[in-house]
């Protein structure tokens, strides 16, 4: 199965090896940007409905969140989440308290986008909904938001992308992702160029797929412009 | 939850350093912007030379920063130059080189998105005047697009002002790495977050301030 | 024709911060009664059908449908507005039909009838796709029904949004400038439609630059002029006999229509 001429000290033997710490890694850094996304995508979406259509003691609270996690650096997040939450108690992993401020930062995103997707709906949507009777809850949901939603894609992919690169953030508060993964690999067998050059490549694919995958929507929900 | 009482002394105590942390983030941001546009620019009008061996090339560089994350790029460069010895840069040099090289592939986005919504009337008039390619460029289609692409360069100068944080995992003193050092020190982990968050906050703001004052003062072209 | 008035607006008032779009309008339309709003535009006519329909609210005045009020309870200082659920439901007694189609994009023409069956009226899939099969055959597009609006020319979604309404079975159609969006050549094919609908029984309430369609179809005609009622009655009477310089003028812009009743 593997190649023979395989010595230790080449690349092939180090990463074969390696082969177990550099999945463990690849899956931590998929899971903690699954976790990150879908938690997001739920509380961005409430949070954009507030924006868009909130009673002002929603909206401005929402406005001000939104405001705040855009104007402080990921980093900070996380490490002040990391640190606060320790400091308060709250006995949470690094794993999980990464998590919460990967969130907290992408819903902001999240929620910023839905809103300009609801408004970039046209105000005759919501009369004609009126007009056959439907009440808001349903508008909302079955008028307003399915349009949205197909206008959002492309934003909301770009936003997972930024999670995916944001996970290699957590190493810094030691959580063994991809990155930490690989470096805790260098720092056995000291093939830097190497094991730098094989993490991209594995971020590379996630993210070029990604990234494709956004302009296929793009394209596929082109329709919905009026 | 426990019993916390601030005591804020420990900022006073350190302000200074925290405030000059500050700066040099901005700093590192504004010269990585500028270095980056310069790339950012020449990798635009390669996109849009029509060549393909100048184009491909420029479009995998585009994407692969899209795509790699910033952090591992500056463990890349910072680590990895030394294996082909080059030594000569510095830590701050290290990072300055990786962001300038990030903003590089974003700002050609913005530069090609820019370049391609320039009327061609304008052109076209420059052409009725007798002004030579160069001096197309150069009086016309540059202005107009610094003036369309004046919005964009300001979010991506905010957006690498926060970056710089990330100098912090190379031990770059900017206000990231000082506000980890203050609070291995002291313990005083409400205060220092609190602070720093707060000045990313104001300074981000400011910057968003000053650049639509100047976007104001530009805004000759609809 | 019935006694009650399925439609009375009494003395409606409607600003728009400092311009006073409605001065009172007073109105009744019956039971199977075709009636028409014309009028200059900004004289009000559109505004009014919001109203009705509670896309716009009132400031003052009432409209009853059926003898109930539209939207609100109570007069004067005890007025209410109605709850969201109430508003709905008067909604659904009263179908509109826009200027701009509005139909749903995301949904196929078959889908943009069903919703409001399904949804409002809680009929289940099955009989809900019946329904909009018959209406959509009834305009015209049955073989149309699994296309997308952006697949449709804007005759076939204003005829789609049409069906849309009038699945709804509601008490009272309202249209607004249904064909000045259009392209000339696909004026017709909705008019066409409407007429149908109206030689069927089915109530409604129109604003229209369409004279010629008017003096056809509608049995009883509004000209509004700054937000008032200036004349109303038989098309024959208010073409014919036009009590004001204004509606001459009004009428004698409307391409040579005028000329026609002169007998």
């Amino acid at each position: 199965m593997m190649d023979l001429s395989m010595q230790p000290g080449t690349f092939l033997f180090e990463a074969w090896q390696a082969r177990w710490s550099l999945l463990n890694g690849l899956g931590v850094t998929m899971l903690s940007s699954l976790w990150s996304i879908v938690i997001a995508t739920v509380c961005g979406t409430l949070m954009g409905v507030a924006l868009a259509y909130g009673w002002w003691w929603l909206r401005l609270p929402a406005r001000l969140y939104v405001d705040v996690m855009r104007g402080i650096p990921v980093l900070v997040l996380i490490l002040f989440t990391y640190y606060g939450l320790a400091l308060f108690g709250i006995d949470v992993s690094a794993f999980w308290a990464g998590i919460i401020a990967l969130s907290a930062f992408a819903t902001a995103h999240v929620a910023e986008n839905l809103r300009g997707a609801v408004q970039s709906v046209p105000a005759g949507q919501m009369e004609a909904a009126k007009a056959i009777g439907l009440t808001f809850p349903k508008r909302l949901w079955y008028v307003i938001l399915p349009q949205a939603f197909r206008r959002m894609l492309p934003p909301w992919v770009n936003t997972g992308l930024e999670i995916v690169k944001g996970t290699t953030l957590l190493s810094v508060i030691g959580v063994v992702e991809l990155l930490l993964a690989s470096q805790q690999i260098m720092a056995r067998n000291y093939m830097i160029i190497d094991f730098y050059l094989l993490a991209t490549v594995m971020y590379l694919i996630i993210n070029f797929a990604l990234a494709q995958l956004g302009g296929l929507l793009e394209r596929r929900f082109s329709y919905l412009r009026y | 939850m426990i019993d916390y009482h601030f005591d804020w002394s420990v900022i006073a105590r350190n302000w200074d350093s925290l405030l000059g942390a500050l700066l040099l983030g901005l700093e590192l941001a504004v010269i990585s912007l500028a270095i980056g546009c310069v790339i950012g620019l020449a990798a635009a009008y390669a996109r849009l030379s029509g060549r393909r061996w100048l184009a491909a090339p420029v479009w995998a560089y585009v994407e692969f920063i899209r795509c790699t994350p910033l952090l591992l790029l500056i463990f890349f460069i910072y680590f990895g130059l030394p294996e082909f010895d080059i030594t000569f840069l510095d830590k701050t040099q290290s990072f300055v080189l990786t962001l300038s090289l990030y903003a590089g592939a974003y700002m050609s986005e913005v530069f090609r998105a820019g370049l391609a919504s320039i009327p061609k009337q304008y052109v076209e008039a420059a052409k009725a005047i007798g002004m030579r390619p160069w001096q197309r460029q150069r009086y016309v289609v540059l202005p107009v697009m610094f003036r369309i692409t004046l919005p964009s360069i300001s979010n991506n100068l905010i957006s690498l002002f926060k970056d710089t944080s990330l100098a912090a995992a190379i031990a770059v003193p900017e206000l990231t790495f000082v506000a980890r050092r203050i609070n291995a020190d002291t313990f005083r982990v409400m205060e220092v977050w609190l602070t720093v968050s707060a000045m990313y906050l104001v300074a981000t703001y400011l910057i968003a301030t000053l650049l639509r004052l100047l976007e104001r003062r530009y805004a000759t072209i609809r | 024709m019935t006694d009650t008035p399925l439609l009375r607006a009494r003395g409606v008032r409607k600003s728009f911060g400092q311009v006073e779009v409605l001065k009172g309008i007073d109105l009744t339309v019956r039971q199977g009664q075709v009636v028409a709003l014309i009028g200059a535009s900004g004289s009000g006519k559109t505004t009014f059908l919001r109203c009705v329909n509670l896309l716009e609210e009132h400031d003052g005045g009432e409209i009853l449908l059926d003898g109930e009020p539209v939207g609100y309870r109570g007069e004067g200082a005890a007025r209410r507005r109605l709850s969201e659920a109430r508003v709905s439901a008067q909604r659904a007694r009263i179908g509109m039909v826009f200027q701009q189609f509005n139909l749903f994009p995301h949904l196929t023409a078959e889908e943009n009838v069903m919703l409001g069956l399904t949804k409002v009226l809680g009929k289940d899939r099955a009989e809900a796709r019946e329904t909009a099969g018959h209406w959509l055959n009834r305009v015209g597009l049955a073989e149309r029904r699994g296309h997308y609006p952006y697949q449709l020319s804007g005759g076939q979604q204003q005829r789609v949004a049409i069906a849309r309404a009038v699945a709804m079975q509601p008490r009272l159609l309202l249209f607004d400038e249904v064909t000045s969006a259009l392209d000339p050549e696909l004026v017709a094919e909705v008019l066409g439609v409407m007429q149908s609908l109206a030689e069927s029984g089915m109530t409604m309430l129109l604003v229209s630059h369409e004279m010629l369609f008017v003096r056809d179809v509608a049995n009883h005609v509004v000209f509004m002029d700054q937000g008032k009622v200036a004349q109303a009655g038989p098309p024959r009477e208010v073409f014919g006999r036009p009590e004001s310089e204004r509606l001459k003028n009004f009428l004698g812009r409307m391409h040579g229509i005028f000329g026609h009743f002169e007998e």
